[in-house]
């Protein structure tokens, strides 16, 4: 579905954020990527949309290499790739309806858009969803009226209306307490599997991560280092990933909580 | 090195000693400047002139009161004349100031190299002219009256208004616009979602902070033959009508009070 073939990216000042990065996700999977700060992990989502220029390599979105495409055609397939972003970057003086249904610009035209007449499906697409993530009351609400869970998930309503085929999450619970990162976490793979779309999601809380995805990638100084279902992540892997530490808490306490949820 | 070692005790000093002197001299060249300039001042001063001024000024005051009233039926129309020129001026210039500061931000400017410092150029020239001389100009070219008033509070404001803006649109938050263009929304779908919005606070706060600034230069471009009720005032100064002055600065200082009232409620209106 996704395939990322030797993807490079080197700043203007020298720095290799990614070295020939090779990963490839089949429809309907939920990848985690994790790594320690400034490992390139906002990079390299942000180089499958082409919010930043990939330096070299290709990406490819159901056999359309992105790299390579024109500004409109760009546009045409960033409709099927939603963001969901750490501090939500919902616009903050714009209602909830019109955050959600900005998710829609790519395919409704200049002077609709600029005077808020979108088609009645997509008005109807943005009600149903808001109902699906708790918030059909929250329509008419300026999205800084919200509490961080609920502008995150008006994010989640942005990136699903776009009818992608692929989610770009970056850091999603970053800003969130602990009870509302799961509920997030969970909301967006639930989300995942009843729409069978296939997920990238950078996260730092690797005790979180474990708990959702099916797959998890570690990357470090830009390289893979790691790439393997949640179980195999043991102490000498996560030092490798991220430097030696005493990584003994951090799985007992999935361990433990993985009982806390079954009780 | 603030900090010195004394019989074993670290001592903290803001500054070095040789910082302190420094700052020490900085300080008596500045004073000495200082009483040099005052010195001059006094010397080329009629001071004849200056301790006369309470006797001058009490003067003044008993030819001007009381204002004359009745002298308000003449004012109606110039004041009118005002505010239509400050706020058509006002008008006039946003809708070039708004294109101007799009151009000049970095961020949004199309090219970096050749638009913006044509678009910076545009700011610094129609900013660093007063509307006065903008207005003895343009009577020359337009001839007297309110449409030469209206365009100098014009090309004053565009610079004042489009520098405002565009160092707004710099400080926007960049990831609401990533957020945009990644849903695949166009240039100007970008523009109107994920920067517009965010600068909407700053753009009303920026209009009638000058509007309420040109109202009062638009009260002395008559002075120069620009419309308005500069001309009025003019007049009654070069009879020496004095009630009928202290009655103009009266409206005026009305005029400004209604303005800075006015605008105060439309920013806390918006932001």
């Amino acid at each position: 579905m996704l395939k990322l073939d030797k993807l490079v990216k080197t700043y203007k000042t020298g720095d290799q954020a990614l070295k020939a990065v090779d990963i490839e996700i089949p429809k309907g999977q939920v990848l985690a990527l994790i790594g320690p700060s400034g490992a390139g992990k906002s990079t390299l989502i942000r180089c499958i949309n082409r919010l930043v220029e990939p330096t070299s390599g290709q990406v490819y979105l159901n056999d359309v290499e992105l790299t390579c495409l024109s500004t409109s055609a760009l546009r045409r397939e960033r409709r099927r790739m939603g963001m969901i972003f750490q501090e939500y970057a919902l616009i903050e003086r714009l209602t909830v309806m019109e955050n959600v249904l900005s998710g829609r610009l790519g395919y409704v035209g200049f002077w609709r858009s600029f005077l808020r007449k979108f088609p009645q499906s997509d008005v109807d697409e943005a009600y149903r969803l808001l109902d699906r993530v708790g918030l059909a009351e929250m329509a008419d609400k300026r999205a800084d009226e919200l509490s961080g869970g609920q502008r995150q998930r008006v994010g989640i309503c942005r990136a699903l209306i776009q009818n992608p085929a692929l989610l770009l999450v970056d850091e999603p619970t970053a800003s969130l307490d602990p009870k509302t990162s799961r509920q997030i976490m969970r909301l967006i793979c639930e989300l995942c599997q009843e729409r069978n779309l296939a997920a990238i999601i950078n996260i730092h809380d690797v005790a979180l991560a474990q708990m959702f995805v099916q797959r998890v990638v570690g990357l470090r100084f830009g390289a893979v280092q790691f790439d393997g279902p949640p179980e195999n992540l043991t102490p000498e892997v996560l030092t490798m990933i991220y430097g030696e530490e005493d990584w003994e808490a951090t799985i007992e306490k999935i361990e433990d909580e993985d009982e806390a949820d079954l009780l | 090195m603030p900090t010195n070692d004394k019989n074993g005790i670290k001592i903290w000093q803001r500054r070095t000693n040789r910082e302190s002197i420094f700052h020490w001299l900085l300080w008596l060249i500045g004073i000495m400047i200082f009483t040099y300039c005052w010195q001059q001042i006094s010397k080329s001063t009629t001071w004849f002139f200056v301790w006369d001024a309470p006797r001058i000024a009490t003067d003044l005051w008993t030819r001007a009161t009381p204002p004359k009233w009745e002298y308000i039926s003449q004012l109606g129309k110039p004041i009118w004349d005002t505010l239509n020129i400050a706020t058509l001026g006002t008008l006039f210039a946003l809708i070039i100031a708004v294109p101007v500061a799009f151009l000049a931000a970095r961020n949004t400017t199309p090219s970096r190299f050749i638009i913006r410092p044509i678009a910076l150029l545009i700011i610094v020239s129609t900013r660093s002219i007063n509307s006065l001389i903008w207005a003895l100009l343009l009577i020359a070219i337009i001839g007297p009256g309110v449409f030469a008033g209206i365009i100098a509070i014009a090309i004053r404001s565009i610079g004042f208004c489009a520098k405002l803006l565009y160092e707004a649109i710099e400080e926007i938050d960049a990831t609401q616009v990533e957020a945009i263009s990644a849903t695949g929304a166009s240039r100007w779908q970008v523009m109107v979602y994920g920067i517009v919005p965010q600068i909407m606070p700053a753009f009303a706060g920026i209009s009638v902070f000058r509007w309420d600034i040109n109202i009062r230069e638009s009260t002395v471009l008559g002075l120069v033959g620009a419309g308005g009720i500069g001309l009025q005032l003019s007049a009654s100064l070069n009879v020496l009508a004095w009630p009928q002055v202290s009655l103009i600065l009266l409206v005026i200082l009305l005029a400004v009070v209604i303005s800075e009232w006015v605008s105060a409620k439309v920013r806390g209106a918006i932001i």
